[in-house]
């Protein structure tokens, strides 16, 4: 069932931080075709450092990162990156066209134009979102749904092998998430997913394995939530709540107090 | 009105109304880039910092527009490295090269022999001093930003809006921000004939700032920071011709007022 060739993204003990502080330490971590790995982990655990290393905007401390046999410099133009939202940027005067097509740039293109090929794929990726027909509406008027469809076709745009996406669903509502999760199932037929996020129970329904990031990073090509999984990242019992999906990610677990 | 027109057959007059007009075609351009990216402080520094230009070009006897523009874009380029380098402490560092910059203008004209009243007006602007050389420079200027705009459009769009994704897709976001510091610093010396370095910020950010409430796309935000611009300092100098004011002041506090007005026209058409 699995793709047995080389790995898309490739993480060997790695170790990164900043300055004295390791944040990471001993990460291995390899996606293949058609993973859809959902990360989680506390604040400060390590999650945006993760993404920055896998992105080249942190070099590590040691170990290695390879897209597609590539170091990250190379390689990161086969990722498709979809960014957490920043309110703040709301305000910024851009239409959705034009948003889509940063995902096209690359290096100094003194003076382009846009080609009829590129028009072309901007709307494929538009009309892979749902977002065709509001091609021209600038970015502040949507909500935040429709703005990370948005995102997710820029990302689309550059026929990425692997979709990286932080935080995705941090600020939509549930019926929202679940379209946008839905989404990101029908793309996985065609590419790799690696996401970011809080929201265990989408992810625990979504994803097809699960990943806990603490420092360390507990990943055993699995959907099960292990207890071991869940000490390392939050360090004592977590409320485990079964949701209504068909399946029950968690072991029942006994009731502990702690302070 | 009529004395305005009747000021008009004056060649000062005229050159003071072309350098205007001119000189908010870079400014609402460089404007824009300045609101969006939130780089105002660094241009103020940049402003102030150009004064110790004047100052040495005083001192050593070649022109102080020519100090000034390299005096700023040494400035400029070193705050640029810093903001990038160290993000936490940047403002800090640009506040200290902000004031080394004026301070070494000071000492330079200290030090200068002679009349030196002319100095006042790269505080405070002289439009109506310009010369005809000038107007030439702020021309080349123009020219100058608008090809660059032009060149890298899409990834000026695309380091404004979001930097990180911009990095990731390799567009080389470090030289397209050293390029644009270096028109912040060309800018900002010119505006510095127009409304003095101590309010070249407002001149700076007001158009593109009320050009922002209303645009939805950063093209027009700049064609609409042009224009008002040149609104504004057309009817500055008017202003100030009639009341014998500081021209540079009077431009200001006319940018100001509207900006007050557009914030409040933009509240009302939601609420509407």
């Amino acid at each position: 069932m699995k793709d047995i060739s080389a790995p898309i993204l490739s993480v060997r003990s790695l170790y990164a931080g900043y300055e004295q502080e390791n944040i990471l330490e001993d990460i291995n971590l390899e996606v293949f075709d058609c993973d859809f790995i959902g990360l989680i982990g506390p604040n400060g655990g390590g999650k945006s450092t993760l993404l920055k290393v896998i992105l080249g905007l942190l070099p590590p401390q040691s170990g290695q990162v390879s897209i597609l046999g590539m170091d990250v410099h190379q390689g990161r133009r086969y990722i498709g990156y979809v960014p957490q939202f920043v309110e703040s940027d709301r305000a910024f005067p851009i239409s959705i066209w034009d948003t889509v097509r940063m995902g096209l740039l690359s290096g100094w293109r003194l003076f382009s134009r846009l080609s009829i090929q590129e028009s072309a794929k901007i709307e494929t990726a538009l009309d892979q979102v749902g977002m065709l027909n509001l091609r021209q509406r600038a970015m502040g008027e949507l909500s935040g749904g429709q703005r990370q469809r948005v995102f997710i076709a820029r990302a689309l745009v550059s026929d990425p092998k692997i979709l990286l996406l932080d935080e995705p669903t941090a600020s939509v509502d549930p019926n929202v998430t679940k379209d946008i999760y839905e989404l990101l199932s029908q793309l996985n037929q065609k590419m790799a997913v690696l996401l970011i996020s809080h929201d265990m129970m989408a992810i625990s329904a979504y994803t097809k394995t699960i990943a806990c990031l603490n420092r360390k990073l507990v990943y055993h090509n699995s959907k099960e939530l292990t207890r071991e999984m869940l000490d390392s990242v939050y360090g004592c019992p977590v409320d485990l709540i079964a949701h209504g999906v068909p399946h029950r990610v968690f072991a029942v677990h006994e009731e502990k107090t702690h302070e | 009105m009529n004395n305005f027109l009747t000021a008009l057959q004056f060649d000062f007059m005229r050159n003071a109304i072309i350098a205007g007009l001119l000189v908010s075609v870079a400014a609402g351009i460089v404007g824009v880039y300045v609101v969006l990216n939130r780089v105002a402080i660094l241009s103020g520094g940049i402003a102030h910092a150009a004064y110790g230009g004047v100052g040495m070009a005083y001192f050593f006897g070649f022109d102080p527009l020519l100090g000034g523009m390299l005096f700023s874009l040494v400035a400029a380029l070193g705050m640029n490295i810093v903001q990038r380098k160290t993000r936490q402490r940047a403002d800090t560092l640009i506040a200290v090269i902000w004031a080394v910059g004026m301070a070494i203008g000071i000492i330079f004209v200290d030090r200068t022999p002679g009349y030196k009243a002319d100095l006042m007006s790269y505080l405070f602007g002289s439009l109506l001093a310009v010369s005809p050389f000038e107007i030439v420079i702020i021309a080349i200027l123009d020219v100058v930003v608008v090809l660059t705009i032009l060149a890298i459009y899409p990834e000026l769009l695309a380091i404004s809006y979001d930097e990180t994704f911009a990095t990731v897709r390799g567009i080389p976001v470090n030289a397209i921000s050293l390029i644009l510091t270096a028109l912040i610093a060309f800018t900002v010396v010119m505006m510095m004939r127009v409304v003095g370095l101590i309010l070249v910020i407002a001149l700076l950010t007001l158009p593109a700032a009320i050009a922002g409430l209303f645009a939805r796309d950063m093209r027009w935000m700049m064609v609409i920071a042009v224009a008002l611009g040149m609104v504004f300092t057309v009817s500055g100098l008017w202003l100030s011709y009639q009341y014998n004011l500081t021209s540079g002041a009077a431009i200001i506090l006319i940018a100001a007022t509207t900006y007050l007005l557009a914030l409040l026209l933009k509240h009302k058409l939601r609420w509407a």
